[in-house]
């Protein structure tokens, strides 16, 4: 039996695509992706570093009509017989997943964050604050897997890259502009991240936040009240009500650690708190803390940081 | 514009979360629930906002058991015009939306609105699979849309970026944050909830596709090793040496 990989290239090939691969390996031997371009052959067979034996490409698509995808993923399972498709979870598997749930009748498992004990499957539930083994009863299965919770493994196979048409249909969606965020690193996929609170004062001094960012290869983050007011991005706002992240690193500078904001970075592994309250409640959840003033501490990681990256 | 929102609850967020029955069951004693924040601030509020500007209806659809008529009078309370709930308890996400699809089908709506994704099980699965079956144009993650006759203008949120798209209704649209602010219902609100019409429906026969077999809380940290401001580089050289992330 076969394994589908949706890959989505539209912009390179990134670390999450090779995590996907990873855990489709683990699961079939025959590991086949589907992407819809653009047609970078260079940059598509490394994913066979990681075991993809083949790679369809669709090159008809461009829009962003979850339901053309839906179809031509459809086509791609009917023609390589797949009994499981992965995906990795992010906002476009989002809306094709469940769609095409709905179209093979195959359960679907979204945010997986293992590979399956037995007929089990591991996710996040309640926001990060448990843990839920679900099992697919349908025929076919769909596995959707957070970001960040596969580590990319080699396993070198002979990848082939062929033409695919999956007869996408009509669109009923318009696309009329996209706007990208500017330059830095996509929080979601970031492996590093230095986060600021209300501790911080304000937007005026989100430039040690900045900086400290900067130097480690970071992404930044807020909590709540920060993006409410205007000091940051609402594309920055972690927790239960903004995203869920799960880096390697998560450093909070002023953000009192309240459970709706753990709700969304609980999943980090290893967590620094900079904190001038002894108290504060995210002492509880951190593996490292500091007690001291943000606007001291931080320009000294920072210094810290470029001490060590000069020597290392 | 005839707006149809699916609204479902989750425990509070302070609520204390552990299991029983070896561990198979969310142990709901003493939980309190509250409607879904994405259900209810950004879609059932921009629902309210939509009809105020263009003249319409709002209903809200819930499937779930009697207890569950607590948050949908809440939803009332803030304002929708009538309430359906399916009469049974929701078993997986696939469940749930053809036990609302199947109502949809035959009720005509303009628009239907959910939820980014449910607090307690995270799917983000509901929308998408309402609109497959309907086979209705789906938008996830929006977080902005605009009304002009029957053609709305969205901006939802990409890989790395946000798209604006164009579409004509009937559509599903799934909500978040940037859409809608959370109003608190007023004491007329409450008043008015009470006389509000909420129908029964009994639910359709259908097989879920998915189970929750049993659940675990994480081990509990270890506790927080403290480093002196004074001294800083302790701190890198542990993430690099013991953490090892950098
Ligand atoms: C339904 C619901 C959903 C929510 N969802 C979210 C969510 O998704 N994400 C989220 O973040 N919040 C969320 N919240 C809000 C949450 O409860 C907290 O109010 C919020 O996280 C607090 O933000 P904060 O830590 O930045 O601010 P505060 O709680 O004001 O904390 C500021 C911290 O900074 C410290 N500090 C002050 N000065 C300094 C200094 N110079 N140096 C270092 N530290 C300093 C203080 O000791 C304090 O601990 C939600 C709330 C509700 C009710
Ligand atoms: N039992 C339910 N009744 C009505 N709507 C629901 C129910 N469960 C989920 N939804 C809707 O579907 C959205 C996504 O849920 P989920 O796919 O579980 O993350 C929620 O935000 C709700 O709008």
């Amino acid at each position: 039996m076969a394994v589908l990989v949706y890959i989505n290239s539209e912009n390179g090939i990134t670390k999450n695509a090779y995590e996907v691969v990873t855990y489709a390996k683990k699961l079939e031997e025959q590991v086949i992706v589907i992407t819809t371009g653009p047609k970078d052959e260079s940059s598509l067979s490394k994913l066979g570093e990681y075991g993809a034996k083949k790679i369809l490409i669709d090159s008809s698509f461009s829009g962003k009509d979850s339901q053309q995808l839906t179809r031509i993923i459809g086509s791609a399972v009917e023609s390589t017989n797949a009994n499981t498709i992965v995906f990795s979870h992010d906002t476009v598997a989002k809306t094709i997943a469940p769609r095409l749930s709905v179209k093979l009748k195959a359960g679907l498992i979204s945010g997986a964050i293992e590979i399956p004990n037995g007929d089990k499957i591991k996710v996040n539930v309640f926001s990060g604050k448990a843990f839920g083994n679900v099992k697919i009863y349908s025929e076919k299965r769909i596995i959707s897997v957070l970001p960040n919770s596969i580590q990319p493994e080699k396993n070198q196979s002979n990848c082939i890259i062929e033409d695919f048409n999956g007869s996408a249909g009509d669109t009923r969606i318009k696309l009329i502009d996209t706007k990208k965020i500017e330059g830095d690193i996509p929080l979601p996929e970031a492996e590093l991240v230095v986060s600021g609170g209300r501790g911080l004062k304000g937007p005026e001094n989100w430039n040690i936040i900045e900086d400290l960012a900067k130097e480690l290869g970071a992404a930044t983050a807020c909590s709540r009240p920060v993006s409410d007011i205007g000091w940051r991005p609402h594309n920055e706002h972690v927790g239960q009500t903004g995203i869920a992240i799960r880096p390697n690193l998560y450093i909070a500078a002023g953000i009192s650690g309240a459970i709706q904001h753990l709700a969304g970075v609980n999943g980090s592994k290893t967590i620094v708190v900079i904190n001038t309250d002894s108290e504060a409640p995210f002492f509880k959840a951190a593996d490292y803390g500091i007690i001291g003033d943000a606007f001291e501490v931080l320009p000294r990681l920072t210094e810290s940081i470029k001490k060590f990256k000069a020597s290392n | 514009m005839k707006i149809l929102v699916c609204i479902s609850k989750s425990p509070d967020t302070t609520s204390k979360i552990s299991f029983i029955d070896n561990n198979s069951k969310f142990n709901e004693e003493g939980v309190q629930y509250i409607v879904n924040p994405y259900d209810e601030w950004y879609a059932l509020v921009r629902a309210l906002e939509l009809k105020e500007e263009n003249g319409g209806s709002v209903s809200i659809i819930t499937v779930g058991n009697s207890q569950d008529e607590a948050i949908m009078r809440k939803a009332l309370a803030i304002g929708a015009d009538n309430a359906i709930r399916i009469d049974t308890d929701p078993k997986d996400a696939y469940s749930v939306a053809m036990q609302i699809s199947e109502y949809a089908k035959k009720n005509n709506f303009d628009m239907i609105l959910t939820g980014k994704e449910t607090i307690n099980y995270n799917g983000s699965q509901v929308g998408g699979m309402i609109a497959e079956d309907m086979d209705l144009p789906f938008i996830s993650l929006a977080s902005k849309l605009e009304a002009n006759g029957n053609t709305l203008k969205i901006e939802s949120e990409d890989i790395g970026g946000i798209q604006v798209l164009e579409v004509n209704t009937p559509v599903v649209i799934s909500c978040a944050k940037g859409m809608a602010e959370q109003r608190i219902p007023n004491m007329r609100g409450i008043m008015a909830a009470r006389t509000k019409p909420l129908n029964i429906v009994p639910p359709i026969d259908v097989e879920s596709l998915t189970k929750f077999e049993s659940y675990n809380l994480p081990e509990a940290k270890s506790a927080c090793k403290m480093i002196n401001p004074e001294n800083i580089d302790e701190l890198v050289e542990l993430l690099h040496n013991e953490a090892k992330v950098i």
